[in-house]
């Protein structure tokens, strides 16, 4: 019990110092929104949105997605590259703290950062695609965080699998995106049974159930394999 | 540098020898000898093809999970072992990319001639082409990553890649449905006619023997590269070592 209030401790540590660089600088999040930005404003332009109500409900939720998810990858890639300078990550791996916890606060900040942005990007979104969603539009607020932890959580893990890699920013979304396939069918599915309400409830609850049965498993996975990972030399 | 035995030679001729063998009878059973399919003609012959070689690319991620999985288990306990591992983890990794690929042309070929359409957003062909998509990733990954990483963190990547692979199966089935069903233990009316099974065993007994002759086959020619490896490195420790004169 003492271990794991420990533990806690120091992700809380790690999430602290992550949320403090990010403050002085804000570079991801800024970078991040103007890049989410832009892939929906390229995404209206190429199909009319406002045209076409019922069309843009059955896209928008596919579109909403690919834009998070390019905009994770951009802020993902400089995620560590923060840590490299300086050695900080060799004292890091040295710190006494276990190395998981390091992994989790810089996922739970990362994490933060893409709410902060979603959470200004959706009301953009409706705006600009003119979308009047037909179903249970709270249910959004819970398919929204699944998705993006299920992106941030790999995302993570795979920015600091790819960092001594040539090629670094072109690596994670070659890992990335295969690995991460299924979640984003069940979110993108999930958001647009909400838009549309062409889904049975059920089928909802299910895509919903598929991506917080992916985003432990993923979790765990993650949290074993980071020390290996982090010392692979 | 490892030697090469006369009778290890031997054998691997005679295994390469017998995959011919078997798949030239498997060509003549399945191309002149089992009768026209009554519903798509000679297109249905690809079956003898495809099938074959869908079932044994199931195999090779099999293979390179539980290398992977080795090599993680030997890599600080048994660094030698561990290497051996890993080479083996490369080969399967790479033959299940092969295998996969012709699926997936043989496949869509069949699918251009029965169904009007080269490719489908089914359920079984979007889960094989997301296997085939993981395994380039885990070639790309061993292509790009720093020497003396590469092996490490494309254990760690097979590991999630396994993890990946039955959530994959279930939420494409989940999603839609379209190929026909399974031949076998598909319902009351799968499973083959007698007259297609010699065509269809020649050629699975074929696709496999070849199969694990060119995992092999890869697997020595990795080995090869790793001990080259060792030995050069060796002979530069050596030739720091010597007193300049």
């Amino acid at each position: 019990m003492k271990s794991l209030l420990q533990y806690g401790v120091h992700v809380l540590n790690h999430l602290r110092k992550d949320l403090r660089i990010e403050w002085r600088s804000r570079d991801a999040i800024n970078g991040m929104l103007f890049f989410a930005l832009l892939v929906v404003v390229v995404f209206g332009l190429t199909f009319d949105p406002a045209g076409y109500p019922t069309t843009t409900r059955q896209i928008s939720g596919g579109i909403l997605w690919v834009a998070l998810l390019f905009a994770c990858i951009t802020a993902l890639n400089q995620s560590w590259t923060r840590e490299q300078r300086n050695q900080v990550l060799e004292a890091q791996r040295m710190a006494p703290s276990p190395a998981s916890a390091l992994f989790l606060g810089k996922a739970i900040a990362n994490m933060l950062f893409v709410l902060v942005v979603e959470a200004v990007l959706a009301p953009i979104f409706i705006v600009f695609f003119n979308l009047h969603a037909l179903g249970n539009i709270w249910l959004l607020a819970l398919i929204l965080p699944l998705g993006t932890w299920a992106l941030v959580v790999n995302g993570t893990f795979f920015a600091a699998l790819g960092l001594r890699a040539r090629n670094r920013e072109l690596l994670l979304p070659l890992l990335l995106l295969p690995i991460s396939l299924p979640a984003l069918l069940a979110m993108v599915q999930a958001t647009t049974g909400v838009l549309t309400a062409d889904l049975d409830p059920i089928q909802i609850t299910t895509w919903i159930k598929q991506l917080v049965g992916y985003d432990i498993i993923f979790t765990t996975i993650c949290i074993l394999f980071f020390e290996t990972v982090l010392n692979a030399e | 540098m490892e030697q090469r035995t006369p009778t290890l030679r031997n054998v691997a001729w005679l295994w390469f020898a017998i995959s011919v063998a078997v798949l030239v009878v498997g060509f003549r059973e399945a191309i002149f000898l089992v009768p026209t399919d009554a519903a798509q003609g000679d297109v249905g012959r690809i079956f003898y093809y495809h099938v074959p070689i869908a079932m044994w690319s199931l195999l090779f991620p099999y293979l390179n999970f539980a290398a992977s999985l080795a090599y993680l288990y030997w890599r600080n306990r048994n660094p030698l072992k561990a290497l051996t591992a890993d080479a083996f983890a490369l080969a399967s990794a790479e033959v299940a990319v092969v295998y996969t690929s012709i699926t997936l042309i043989t496949g869509s070929i069949w699918g251009r001639a029965a169904w009007g359409i080269w490719w489908a957003w089914d359920a079984r062909l979007t889960s094989l082409l997301l296997l085939w998509l993981l395994y380039v990733s885990y070639l790309m990954l061993r292509r790009f990553s720093s020497t003396g990483q590469t092996q490490t963190l494309a254990a760690v990547l097979s590991v999630f890649a396994a993890v990946d692979v039955p959530i994959v199966y279930m939420s494409i089935r989940w999603w839609r449905t379209q190929h026909p069903a399974p031949v076998f233990g598909g319902g009351p009316n799968s499973g083959m006619d007698p007259s297609m099974l010699p065509a269809f065993f020649w050629n699975l007994a074929g696709w496999g023997i070849w199969g694990i002759f060119i995992l092999l086959f890869r697997f020595a020619l990795e080995r090869r590269r790793q001990l080259a490896d060792q030995e050069a490195a060796l002979q530069a420790i050596e030739a720091s070592l010597e007193i300049p004169q």
